[in-house]
């Protein structure tokens, strides 16, 4: 727990997170007026929020004074004497949360919603991770809205040819421009990205999940006339959705048993001497949570959907699809990690160790650039869900921030390459360095970073994990997989990375109409890029690395330390592997001793097995899709058969039932009334004939009928006329 | 009490002439005015016979009142006939009553 400080630093914070929404309205408002300064103000509203959170990010480290000295002696003392053993760890980790202030948190909160026991506020939380989070995500986002300027400006010129959204062969799509419609939707992505990382509780995180979520199926379907387009969209909503349902059981857990959606609360009732939530109830919840997180970061066997939502514009794989929307399910597990019981982390490292070895190895044999990229940002997700799950908080969270550097980096890399080119396919490029040398530097800069090469930021923040997972190994020795994967992933890691490399910028030019076409592109997206290579490189400074000790700095998280050579010799076996990676890239496709098709050859199962993704459509494909398909079919042919027959009999009969009923009504009801109409009118004709006009027959009739009754009264006597009269 | 000077039936018998009279003026007449005139002879015999039953009420005056009432009534019917055969005449130039066939159809 932290010291409540007077909120003002939080509305700093809130006012960085609303500018995007600001500019989210007033790009709506405008629409398609705003024309290319709708860029300006989606890029301005992001740049302003970056700032703002820098300033706040200073004033956060001034206040935790100390954020950026060097390690307090003890400090160091009392974490050396935990590498010995996490049970040791604990209490020694606790003695110097102690002997230390608390780390320094802003926090404020408003009411919203109050329902009877449920009571949900809008909070705020800034921390150490929320402050480190919201730089970087200003930070890599106003770039890439920079970038977006550039490359988004086909979507100006009106109107726009789009030769993908029809079959090969037919004139391409001519449709208007959506420049501002793309800044809109970023903004708006911003803007829940920003949300989701300053929430103070799980439920305003689980609200900006979903926004995050409904961002990325625009952005991924921005050119919904393309059929691929639309579909990846719809995967990639659906696949999250699955996901999410499970994270909706662990809120259900959550409030039923601790009552609160609040993070601290949170905490603070599982620390409770007797916490409600314990057991397999407690490692239910935290595998549910992780669900989401399974969906939103591209875990196995969620991963399916991210490669395919490559179909949208580069930045937007960039922005969403690499530094920050999937990076929001570690996000997520960093800050929910005292709900994970021993056993939820045992599956959250086992699913990060999967996934990082299944999409390295389908990176390998990828040919479309933006799909390597994307298999390998599935695979880094896996290093950091492991990093967590052995119980590397700093580790995981940290290869999360130098990740979304480089990748956000690798990512508009090969956005420059097939903005210059005009194909995704490697195979067609080669030798492109000297046609743009910019983008080749700064890519292979990316390159290097991730590979994890001293000096740039990938080797400190996978050299973490990697020491995590040896530390965690010589703990559990049975969990050696979860050791050796990361370490072959290195290797595979460094071998795709530097064979993208080779393929697209170095050797002979294998299709001479593209490298013709090739271009460097223009400064509005190198600068981008440069900016983003810089933090690549110099991420992981420090002694230890700034960014690890910006987001451990008195936090009370339990901090396993391993023991400082367990660090060197993973580091030394790391590297190893990695210069292999490399070296074997360098014989494949650089100095080309060995051939790439030759092994395809010779191991052809293994081959499709990989340019299959593992078959892993394939399963869903006859699992899931398949039997969903023949349902529907079934329950179509239910439909026609027996609910339209039942439908059109009963139509039938009423129709057979009116007829009878109208013909009762014409001849029967009508004829009755006609009958006494006709009556009426023939006898009415017959009395007509009394009635001749003339006055002096009148009076004879007069005359004639008082005779007649005084004749009968005559007959009838006196007494039979009063009798008469008295009845 | 005076001796009447005429008997009950002397009296009935004038007004049943009169009657007579009357009813068959206004059915033997094709002039208006005549039909008209028919008519007050009949009302006026129906007069006579009220005041003649009269006295044999117990006040007196019961036939009386009627017949003044048999006086007043036929002056006002007179006054609507003869306004309604000024107009027909005006319309058709003639007062005979058969030629007053236009409601009929």
């Amino acid at each position: 727990m932290g010291i409540t400080h007077p909120s003002w630093p939080v509305s700093l914070y809130v006012a960085a997170w609303l500018l995007p929404l600001a500019s989210f309205v007033v790009l709506v408002i405008g629409g398609r007026r705003w024309g290319r300064v709708g860029g300006w103000i989606a890029l301005g509203a992001i740049t302003g929020s970056f700032l703002i959170s820098a300033y706040g990010f200073w004033l956060y480290a001034h206040e935790a004074s100390g954020l950026f000295a060097p390690r307090a002696a003890h400090h160091e003392a009392a974490a050396h004497a935990g590498g010995a053993g996490s049970e040791a760890a604990a209490p020694d980790a606790g003695a110097a949360v102690h002997a230390e202030p608390a780390a320094l948190v802003w926090r404020d909160s408003l009411p919203w919603i109050q329902i009877g026991k449920l009571s949900i506020r809008i909070g705020f939380l800034v921390d150490n991770l929320s402050a480190t989070m919201f730089l970087m995500v200003t930070f890599v986002a106003s770039l890439i809205h920079l970038y977006s300027y550039g490359y988004m400006h086909e979507e100006l010129h009106e109107p726009v040819h789009d030769p993908r959204a029809v079959p090969p062969g037919q004139p391409p799509l001519h449709r208007r421009g959506r420049f501002t419609r793309f800044f809109s939707y970023m903004s708006l992505f911003c803007f829940s990205m920003l949300g989701l990382v300053i929430a103070d509780n799980i439920f305003m995180v689980f609200m900006f999940w979903e926004l995050v979520g409904i961002c990325s199926y625009l952005l991924i379907g921005f050119y919904y006339e393309r059929p691929s387009a639309a579909v990846a969209a719809n995967k990639a909503f659906i696949t999250n959705r699955v996901g999410d349902a499970g994270m909706i059981v662990g809120l259900m857990i959550l409030w039923t048993t601790l009552g609160t959606f609040n993070f601290d609360e949170i905490a603070a009732k599982l620390h409770a001497p007797d916490p409600q939530l314990t057991g397999a109830l407690l490692t239910v919840a935290g595998i549910a949570i992780f669900a989401g997180c399974v969906g939103k970061s591209a875990q196995f066997p969620l991963h399916v959907w991210l490669p395919d939502a490559m179909e949208g514009p580069t930045p937007v794989s960039a922005l969403i699809h690499a530094a920050t929307m999937v990076a929001a399910g570690v996000y997520l597990v960093g800050r929910f990690y005292f709900l994970f019981s021993p056993t939820a982390l045992l599956v959250i490292a086992y699913t990060g160790g999967i996934t990082l070895f299944m999409a390295g190895s389908i990176a390998l044999v990828m040919t479309d650039i933006k799909r390597v990229l994307a298999y390998s940002t599935v695979s880094q997700l896996g290093y950091m869900m492991l990093g967590l799950g052995v119980g590397g908080w700093a580790a995981g969270l940290f290869h999360l921030l130098t990740h979304a550097c480089f990748k956000a980096l690798l990512f508009l890399g090969s956005g420059s390459v097939i903005h210059g080119t005009g194909t995704q396919e490697m195979p067609q490029m080669g030798g492109l360095f000297r046609k743009m040398p910019i983008t080749a530097i700064t890519m292979l800069i990316g390159v290097l970073a991730i590979s994890g090469i001293p000096w740039f930021s990938g080797y400190y923040s996978k050299d973490a994990i990697i020491a995590q997972a040896m530390f965690f190994y010589q703990e559990h020795p049975e969990h050696i997989l979860l050791f050796v994967l990361p370490v072959v992933g290195a290797a595979i890691t460094a071998f795709y990375m530097f064979r993208l490399f080779f393929l697209t910028f170095t050797g002979k030019p294998r299709d001479h109409q593209v490298y013709e076409h090739a271009h460097e592109s223009p400064p509005v997206m190198w600068i981008p890029l440069v900016a983003l290579a810089i933090p690549s490189m110099i991420a992981g400074y420090g002694e230890p690395p700034f960014i690890e000790r910006a987001l451990t700095y008195r936090v009370p998280v339990p901090l396993a330390h391993p023991a400082p050579g367990v660090h060197e010799a993973a580091g030394l076996i790391a590297l190893g592997v990695v210069v292999f990676g490399i070296l074997m890239s360098v014989l494949f496709y650089y100095a080309r001793l060995l051939s790439a098709a030759e092994m395809a050859r010779q191991f052809p199962r293994l081959h499709q097995f990989l340019i299959h993704k593992w078959r892993f459509d394939d399963l869903y494909e006859a699992v899931l899709v398949r039997p969903v398909l023949v349902l529907s079919a079934a329950c179509r042919r239910f439909d026609a058969g027996v609910i339209d027959r039942l439908v059109d009999g009963a139509a039938r009969a009423v129709v057979g039932v009116s007829r009878w009923d109208g013909w009762f009504d014409f001849r029967v009801i009508d004829g009755a009334v006609n009958v006494v109409g006709d009556w009426v009118y023939a006898i009415g004709y017959q009395l007509r004939r009394a009635q001749t006009g003339r006055l002096r027959q009148y009076v004879m009739f007069l005359v004639a009928a008082s005779l007649g009754l005084v004749a009968l009264f005559w007959s009838l006597g006196v007494t039979g006329v009063s009798r008469l009269i008295i009845r | 009490m005076q001796h009447p000077v005429a008997s009950l039936p002397t009296i009935l018998l004038i007004a049943a002439i009169m009657f007579v009279c009357g009813a068959v003026c206004m059915a033997t007449k094709r002039n208006a005015v005549g039909i008209l005139i028919g008519a007050e002879l009949v009302l006026n015999a129906s007069n006579l016979n009220f005041v003649a039953f009269a006295y044999l009420t117990p006040f007196g005056i019961d036939g009386q009142v009627f017949a003044l009432f048999g006086i007043v009534l036929p002056a006002a019917e007179a006054a609507i006939a003869l306004a309604i055969i000024l107009n027909f005449y005006n319309n058709h130039m003639t007062v005979d009553v058969d030629r007053a066939t236009e409601l009929k159809d």
